[in-house]
């Protein structure tokens, strides 16, 4: 791999790494059972330079922001590189969001170029917001030929001959900004440096190298920080291989493993389990003799790997399972949300890690990772080379919050200056997670002290972001909450969110009022959905500014009812 | 090419198939998370099931907030 301790830039390490494994496979891109696009290191780079002078030629200067709003495919990392090559900014955007929430933070980006997928696109352009769009150049791909782009370019048809100018960027210089959450309310755009980054990718290299060969499934959302980490960065400067599978469905997801033999890959927990769930109907269905046979073989596989993975003793002893995955897996990568231990015990007594680790957007990728040295299936592993942590506040049991310091850590919040005061104190990050160090050094997550909820998909969840879908609630005020944050409890499974609602005077919770506290939450994805509500009989305290007091609303609340007061909607 | 309501119908029969639930038990509006018991990678499990029964392609995020029938039906029915 290169040595990133050189570089000052993601753009100069990505360039030299493009030069350096001219010949070997870089991406691959199925979409379905078809694959679609495959490049070596030297096409991608004869695709992106191009791109890249066509940018300049444009007006795209150093400093510049590009949102990108793409699903997992080639063009978001070719486009990432151009981006890049030009010293520019990038805001990578999820494609999950609404047009409107889109819009929202293009807009606090100021974003001067956007490049985006056809129907993402249209969905934009329908949005009633869209003619507030300032967004200067916007390149939409795959667009069919003869549509009516509102203005916008062809990517496909935006190049131009001759080689662009090089544009090297210090270690501090911003890279990108990526959104942590505030779609309904308050941005919060994290601003991470070169240095962030190439800094994270250092550590994270220390552990779990890439090398050519390598094949990492792609199926986390590019935009995501573990994505944009381990599916580019990565595997780019160490000359490994990206395979984008622009589909999570979990039939493409089991064959892309067989089809592309592929080594890595990072899942959040809903897949793991899901993965889990298919194999074990798969082992339920078996004839008892070959139970018979199995269930031993399982047995001597954990005991042997009792110590550490033994990945060729394991594909020796159980071969049919190792097919399912292709023969080469070394590792499931998770992390972004809780996951059990007894689904990550499950993989390695079959002789398939499952790398479990904790970070946050604030903190680049990750901060903590199991080395599996040895193997922890309760844990969330050991800070990972130059990552500093701490717990603040610890209660007997030893848990508190967890506080990091290192050079992975964002610069702050975009625009946002109180914010990050509140969120980085004497250089030490606040996670808002609590936690606690066991006797080994492995990091054991307990709970949140924010008020927020992780989904088993790995979405972070603000209540703040959601409100906005109960506007005009025939009610005096209501407010909402993740239940964890009224009634704190030492762990992270079943988080809910809960409205709480201050009613007019003799006006009682009826049929009407449920009816339209469903309708609001049909607006909104599933997974945002309130699932319960609370009755509280006094006036939200506000600030001067009228904004709710969240942190004393919910304190009362905590002491004056139960969690069993809730009723559920 | 069917119309609205017969693309809605043929999704309701195939999802009562697809999940071996009565097709009486479900209707257009129904939250199908809830009704049916599913999370979102069953959906898109079902969504496969569609794709092939319409000939059409949908990525997974055109899923992203729909949760009852009737939207389903209407984004597979703008594709066809």
């Amino acid at each position: 791999m290169l040595d990133l301790q050189q570089y000052t830039c993601l753009g100069a390490a990505l360039r030299d790494a493009l030069d350096r494994f001219g010949p070997e496979t870089c991406l691959i891109e199925a979409d379905r059972d078809r694959e679609k696009t495959r490049l070596t290191y030297s096409d991608f780079k004869e695709i992106a330079l191009p791109l890249a002078r066509a940018l300049e030629d444009a007006d795209f200067d150093p400093g510049d922001r590009a949102a990108i709003i793409m699903t997992n495919q080639s063009k978001w990392l070719i486009s990432a590189y151009a981006i890049l090559y030009c010293g520019g900014v990038l805001v990578p955007l999820d494609y999950k969001l609404t047009a409107a929430e889109q819009l929202q933070l293009l807009a606090h980006s100021k974003a001067k170029l956007l490049i985006v997928e056809y129907y993402l696109w249209r969905a934009i352009t329908l949005s009633p917001d869209f003619q507030s769009i300032k967004t200067k150049t916007v390149l939409v791909t795959e667009a069919p030929l003869g549509t009516d782009l509102c203005g916008a370019f062809r990517w496909e048809d935006f190049k131009r001959k001759g080689a662009p100018d090089f544009v090297m960027r210090k270690k501090d210089d911003v890279a990108c900004i990526v959104y942590s959450s505030g779609t309904g309310g308050r941005p919060k755009g994290c601003v991470l440096t070169h240095e962030n980054y190439l800094e994270q990718c250092r550590a994270l290299t220390a552990w779990y190298p890439f090398w050519p060969g390598v094949r990492y499934l792609s199926i986390l959302p590019t935009n995501h920080a573990i994505d944009f980490m381990v599916g580019f960065i990565g595997p780019f400067v160490c000359g490994a291989c990206v395979v984008h599978l622009r589909t999570l469905r979990p039939e493409f997801v089991r064959d892309a493993f067989v089809r592309y033999r592929i080594t890595y890959v990072s899942l959040v927990p809903m897949i793991v389990k899901n993965l889990e769930r298919g194999l074990r109907a798969k082992f339920d269905e078996l004839p008892s003799w070959k139970r018979f046979f199995l269930d031993p073989l399982i047995g001597l596989n954990k005991l042997l790997t009792r110590r550490r993975p033994r990945v060729k003793l394991s594909r020796s002893l159980l071969p049919g399972v190792h097919r399912g995955f292709g023969g080469e897996l070394l590792a499931i990568i998770t992390g972004g949300a809780f996951i059990e231990p007894q689904t990550v015990q499950f993989f390695y007594d079959l002789g398939i890690p499952v790398i479990n680790g904790y970070g946050l957007t604030e903190a680049g990728t990750a901060l903590t990772l199991n080395d599996l040295n040895p193997f922890r299936a309760d844990t969330v592993g050991r800070p990972l080379p130059g990552v500093e942590l701490r717990i603040l506040n610890a209660d007997a049991e030893g848990v508190g919050e967890v506080a990091a310091r290192s050079k992975t850590v964002m610069s702050h919040y975009l625009d946002d200056p109180e914010l990050t005061l509140e969120t980085i104190v004497d250089g030490w990050l606040l996670t808002g997670d609590l936690g606690r160090f066991d006797g080994q050094g492995h990091l054991q997550l307990f709970g949140r002290k924010k008020n927020m909820i992780v989904t088993q998909g790995g979405k972070n969840i603000y209540p703040e972001d959601i409100e906005t879908a109960f506007d005009g609630l025939p009610v005096k005020e209501y407010c909402v909450f993740a239940a964890n944050y009224i009634w704190p409890k030492k762990e992270l499974t079943q988080e809910t969110l809960v409205i709480v609602l201050r009613l007019e005077q003799n006006q009682t919770v009826d049929s009407k009022l449920l009816e339209e506290i469903s309708a609001r939450n049909r607006r909104l994805p599933d997974f945002k959905r309130v699932s319960a509500y609370l009755v509280w009989d006094k006036d939200f305290l506000r600030t001067a500014s009228m904004k709710i007091k969240r942190q004393v609303l919910a304190e009362a609340i905590g002491r004056a009812a139960k969690q069993s007061d809730i009723v559920q909607l | 090419m069917p119309n609205a309501n017969e693309t809605l119908n043929e999704i309701l029969n195939l999802a009562a198939t697809h999940f071996k639930v009565p097709r009486d038990k479900l209707s257009p509006d129904d939250d199908f998370f809830k009704t049916l018991g599913i999370d979102s990678l069953q959906t898109l499990e079902l969504l496969t099931r569609l794709e092939h029964h319409f000939q059409v392609e949908l990525p997974d995020y055109e899923l992203q907030g729909v949760s009852d029938f009737r939207t389903l039906a209407s984004k597979i029915q703008t594709r066809l």
